[in-house]
């Protein structure tokens, strides 16, 4: 069984984040997957790099995970997986998904889980375009290049 | 032959009489290109704070500001203040506002 709460250089699986939150009470299993997007306002963005503060990065995810718990006590499991590294146009970068018996905690719960991990957890991305590179600092930034 | 940081540790437990604080300071992001490392090692007088720090790693990389920007600082895997005292073994790190997903 993967961490539920990770970082990762690898390619991230949609089907083992979803299975980390399945459980037989749970008729829902919402998921988030953030991915690389082609542009940036007026620019081509060519690739990103993220870079994380893995060890605390993955005990934010926990507390996030724990935040939800004490919101929506319905709410089953929650996974958080971001990947870092070098990803392209198309790349999936984060997938986060909550589990829970019926779906409709599930929306708002996936909500608070991606605003808080763009919010808190120690992670940064560099865009890279043709012709430049910038990080991205901060929540302002939120949806500039990544859904 | 002492590394520069021994010499520092030796020279301040000489002098003041006192066991140094050794800290390992984090870089991410901006910082750690700023800086040309994603970690080091420094010695601190006992009682110092995260503050004092700071200060410190602005001298040694002059431009690079710690105390406005937004930057942010954790003790231990763990978000902090400015204002709290260091402890030997911490691990500080610095790093500008996230933005990950």
């Amino acid at each position: 069984m993967k961490k539920r709460f990770a970082i990762t250089e690898d390619p991230i699986s949609l089907d083992e984040v979803s299975a980390m939150v399945a459980d037989p009470a749970y008729g829902a299993v919402t998921i988030f997957q953030g991915i690389v997007r082609n542009r940036t306002g007026a620019r081509a963005v060519d690739h990103l790099e993220y870079e994380a503060y893995p060890e605390m990065a993955e005990e934010v995810m926990a507390q996030v995970a724990q935040e939800v718990h004490d919101r929506w006590p319905e709410i089953g499991k929650v996974a958080i997986v971001h990947r870092i590294g070098k990803l392209g146009v198309g790349e999936v970068a984060l997938v986060a998904a909550v589990s829970a018996p019926h779906r409709e905690p599930t929306y708002e719960a996936l909500q608070f889980v991606v605003n808080k991990v763009k919010e808190s957890v120690p992670i940064w991305k560099k865009e890279v375009w043709e012709d430049g590179e910038a990080w991205i600092e901060g929540p302002e930034d939120r949806g500039r290049a990544v859904a | 032959m002492r590394s520069p940081l021994e010499q520092l540790r030796v020279y301040i437990e000489r002098e003041m009489g006192v066991s140094a604080v050794q800290i390992t300071i984090r870089w991410f992001a901006r910082l750690r290109e700023r800086t040309g490392r994603s970690q080091e090692t420094v010695s601190v007088e006992p009682g110092r704070t995260v503050e004092d720090l700071a200060r410190a790693m602005e001298e040694r990389y002059p431009g690079m500001r710690l105390l406005s920007g937004g930057i942010r600082v954790a003790r231990n895997r763990r978000y902090s203040g400015f204002a709290t005292k260091l402890e030997d073994g911490d691990e500080i790190a610095f790093f500008p506002p996230v933005g990950g997903g």
